[in-house]
């Protein structure tokens, strides 16, 4: 299927860019008019991915984080988070719940749960040595109509 | 930080005031916390933990307006810390979606949201 619209964008892995990924994935979104709590839950969701890639993947060197979102009919959109730091060996262990690679930082290891919990679907693809893409997608809810936007009956159908 | 003390600290996309007093460190946290200003609040809110020694850490969340896994992490760790001194942690003024994330990370099993838990998390 192709999107009705999309963006990219890359950026160094400094904790600085956790903030502005988040702010620029809500801001490519809002056209689409999602609930609060939808923005919410995607802004909290390309926080935890972006996080793994700067304390995980690039935990070692510094590198480039890209952040790719699409939007689809049906109000489907798709954000990807992709890395080229040093991947991931066992993806189902890195997966489990409070499973981190860096207990010292007090990482809760809840970032995938994170992003389990706040999307419909997420797939994450890595290599040892070549880095790792987290491409979450979901369903945005119907956008609510507004009574007082709607057009006003005419006094025939009003009686 | 002496008795009555006050400081106030930015870390990253968030913020945090710490005062003393009657045993209890008020740390209020304002913004948004994530990873970038995470370990700042983490490294504040322990030296003042341990130059006070206080009864009770109340960790403050009616100023956050966003809050990622970073905060559950800072949670357990000060938590821990609490544990460990003899005192004990509470969390207030979390919104209903840093509650949600909260459960998430199981913190509601935690005795840390005082005697009103069970309606802050719709038992």
């Amino acid at each position: 299927m192709k999107p009705i619209n999309s963006m990219s964008l890359t950026f160094d892995s400094v904790p600085e860019n956790e903030g502005f990924a988040r702010s620029a994935a809500a801001g490519f979104l809002a056209q689409i008019d999602p609930t609060v709590e939808e923005l919410c839950d995607i802004r909290t969701a390309v926080s935890e991915a972006v996080t793994n890639s700067i304390v995980h993947g690039y935990r070692t060197f510094p590198g480039k984080i890209r952040l790719n979102a699409r939007i689809y009919p049906g109000r489907k959109i798709e954000i990807t988070v992709s890395d080229r730091g040093c991947g991931i060996e066992n993806i189902p262990q890195a997966m489990e719940p409070l499973f981190t690679t860096d207990p010292e930082g007090e990482r809760s290891g809840l970032g995938f749960s994170v992003m389990q919990s706040f999307m419909d679907q997420i797939r994450v693809t890595s290599a040892p040595g070549k880095g790792t893409s987290v491409r979450m997608i979901r369903t945005l809810s119907a956008p609510e109509t507004d009574p007082a936007l709607q057009p006003e009956r005419s006094s025939e159908e009003q009686l | 930080m002496s008795a009555n003390g006050f400081e106030t600290v930015c870390a990253g996309n968030s913020r945090c005031s710490i005062s003393f007093s009657d045993q209890i460190l008020n740390v209020r946290l304002s913004g948004e916390i994530d990873q970038s200003g995470a370990g700042t609040l983490r490294e504040k809110i322990d030296r003042a933990a341990e130059s006070c020694l206080p009864q009770t850490l109340l960790l403050d969340f009616s100023g956050v307006s966003f809050m990622d896994s970073s905060g559950i992490g800072l949670i357990m760790g000060r938590y821990r810390m609490m544990q460990t001194m003899g005192g004990e942690l509470l969390v207030a003024g979390a919104s209903p979606r840093i509650l949600r994330l909260m459960q998430l990370g199981g913190l509601d099993r935690l005795p840390i949201f005082g005697a009103q838990s069970g309606a802050q998390f719709g038992a």
